[in-house]
């Protein structure tokens, strides 16, 4: 109770009034929102991944399921884009419920066919002959509701929550059952804990998070086409962000996104090449000598971090 | 004590398990009364590890029956079992390896049949582990982590208590530690099955042994009469006789 207190107050206040003010002081805005998209991805990933152990490789399909179901919501239902936002969630909590069988594969297997089903929603969302229905391949447009403003604000109020939801699992009886099942699920099974129930719940929680901040995405940019809310680099980049930072904590994926998406900016654009062999060496070095991430290691150090 | 007089607060009825043709338990019957100790003794690969684990809901039967308190518990799950009160140590220990020693009892002790957690620190004062309470349980030693096993299991509040070979492995001394401890959880009530293949440990815990081979019972009572019995002495022989 006490250190979730604290864990609020060294990361999600700071964090979440940094994402609110930081507008004001700087002008891209764009890079800003793009900033709170990944921190809230790279912690959509430690729900499920650092709490569960299930590496979602294609958790890009909860974002661009958000990101279509708010659209079409906006496009056939003409609903209010907070209404939408809402719809735009629930699609993806459906097709994280349709995909709980899923659990059944462990390690790799998971990870691949769950990159293989968010291939197949990319697939049918972006197939022309549903034209009618997802606009096909030509992409989305929305500039009936363009909202810059509004829709960053919202934005800012998913990432407050979805750190306070990580702030709940890291110090509740909740998280401690997820963490128990990710060591060893039989003995977690034997000390009590609903292993399928919990799983699940943490699962659709995951799903969720992305959904809400995919449905924001598109209402932000407005424009977009399929290959954009399902391109791989969304999952790939939210992954890396967590584990560089150490999953199952608050504050690692929030570093993983500050440092490594703050280098992606600095260099990435301006010297791809260079960009490359950094990120490249960068993730090596990871695997390498820090597979729990920068947390754990601080934490060897003595320093308490969140 | 007499516990005979008592209704049984574990049976098992003709229970069969197969892995693909093989009969790992070919109708095994047996009873335990609360506060009993039975010994389930047997050479290797005769069952005993496959009874406790589909009394303990990690497989399911193939025939037969397991009932708790009168009320049939075969092919329930895990966490169910646990919080009726069936519990289990692990032959080779199971720790959450990455939470703490106390966050392991702690977990059991959420989920299990009743709640609270100032039974925490007492368990791990009596099973010794108070000193690594804040240590990750990677950090503990094959011995200790057998005792994480065993206080895990205690924290859920079992009523029955399955020890899969909790004895190998340990120390003389810790050896007779645990034989009394385990006399203890006896004495308040607990039943437990206890798994084991030192029989100088399960002469001087358990009330009762069964003694399996292949899948099937092949002597009931007690160790001193089993180790008179021509078939036990037969299926032991040039095993472990010299124990």
């Amino acid at each position: 109770m006490l250190r979730g207190v604290r864990d609020s107050l060294v990361v999600v206040v700071p964090l979440t009034a940094a994402a609110a003010l930081l507008p004001f002081a700087y002008s891209n805005e764009l890079l800003l929102f793009n900033f709170i998209v990944f921190l809230v991805l790279a912690q959509g990933v430690n729900v499920i991944y650092g709490f569960t152990g299930y590496l979602p490789f294609g958790y890009v399909g909860f974002f661009g399921t958000g990101a279509y179901g708010f659209s079409l919501a906006v496009i056939h239902l003409h609903l209010f884009p907070l209404v939408a936002l809402g719809l735009g969630a629930a699609a993806a909590v459906l097709l994280a419920l349709l995909l709980t069988p899923l659990f059944r594969l462990s390690g790799a297997y998971f990870a691949i066919a769950s990159f293989a089903a968010a291939f197949a929603v990319y697939e049918v969302v972006s197939n022309p002959h549903l034209d009618a229905i997802t606009k096909g391949p030509y992409g989305i447009s929305l500039s009936q509701i363009y909202n810059p403003q509004l829709s960053y604000g919202v934005a800012v109020v998913i990432l407050a929550v979805t750190l306070g939801v990580t702030v709940y699992l890291k110090n509740s009886r909740f998280g401690l059952s997820l963490r128990s099942i990710r060591d060893d699920s039989l003995s977690a099974a034997m000390a009590g804990v609903n292993v399928v129930r919990a799983r699940t719940l943490a699962w659709l929680i995951s799903a969720l998070i992305a959904g809400l901040i995919g449905g924001v995405f598109a209402w932000y940019v407005s424009v977009f086409y399929p290959e954009t809310v399902f391109g791989a680099e969304f999952s790939v980049f939210a992954i890396v962000f967590a584990l560089f930072g150490g999953v199952a904590t608050v504050s690692g994926p929030v570093l993983g996104v500050i440092f490594l998406y703050g280098i992606y900016n600095v260099i990435g654009i301006s010297a791809p090449q260079y960009f490359q062999l950094i990120y490249g060496l960068l993730i090596m070095g990871l695997v390498l000598f820090l597979p729990g991430g920068v947390v754990p290691l601080l934490r060897r150090w003595g320093i308490d971090v969140p | 004590m007499s516990p005979e007089k008592e209704a049984p607060l574990l049976a098992v009825e003709a229970l069969e398990k197969r892995f693909s043709g093989f009969r790992a338990l070919d109708g095994v019957s047996f009873e335990v009364r609360p506060g009993e100790i039975l010994g389930l003794v047997g050479p290797n690969g005769s069952g005993k590890t496959t009874c406790i684990n589909v009394i303990t809901g990690l497989y399911r039967p193939d025939g037969g029956k397991v009932t708790f308190e009168g009320h049939p518990i075969n092919g329930l799950p895990s966490h169910r079992l646990a919080r009726l009160g069936v519990n289990r140590t692990f032959q080779v220990p199971r720790p959450f390896p990455s939470l703490t020693v106390r966050e392991n009892v702690a977990v059991a002790a959420y989920h299990g049949r009743r709640a609270g957690g100032a039974e925490i620190e007492t368990l791990l004062l009596s099973l010794e582990l108070d000193a690594y309470a804040d240590k990750p349980a990677a950090d503990l030693n094959s011995a200790q982590q057998k005792m994480l096993d065993l206080a895990r299991a205690l924290a859920t509040g079992p009523r029955l208590l399955c020890v899969d070979e909790l004895a190998a492995g340990l120390s003389r001394t810790e050896l007779e530690r645990v034989a009394l401890r385990l006399r203890a959880f006896a004495g308040s009530g607990i039943a437990l099955l206890v798994v084991e293949h030192l029989m100088g440990f399960i002469g001087e815990v358990t009330d009762r042994v069964v003694v399996l081979n292949a899948g099937k019972i092949i002597f009931e009572g007690t160790l001193a009469e089993a180790i008179r019995d021509r078939r036990v002495v037969e299926v032991f022989l040039g095993t472990e006789h010299a124990v």
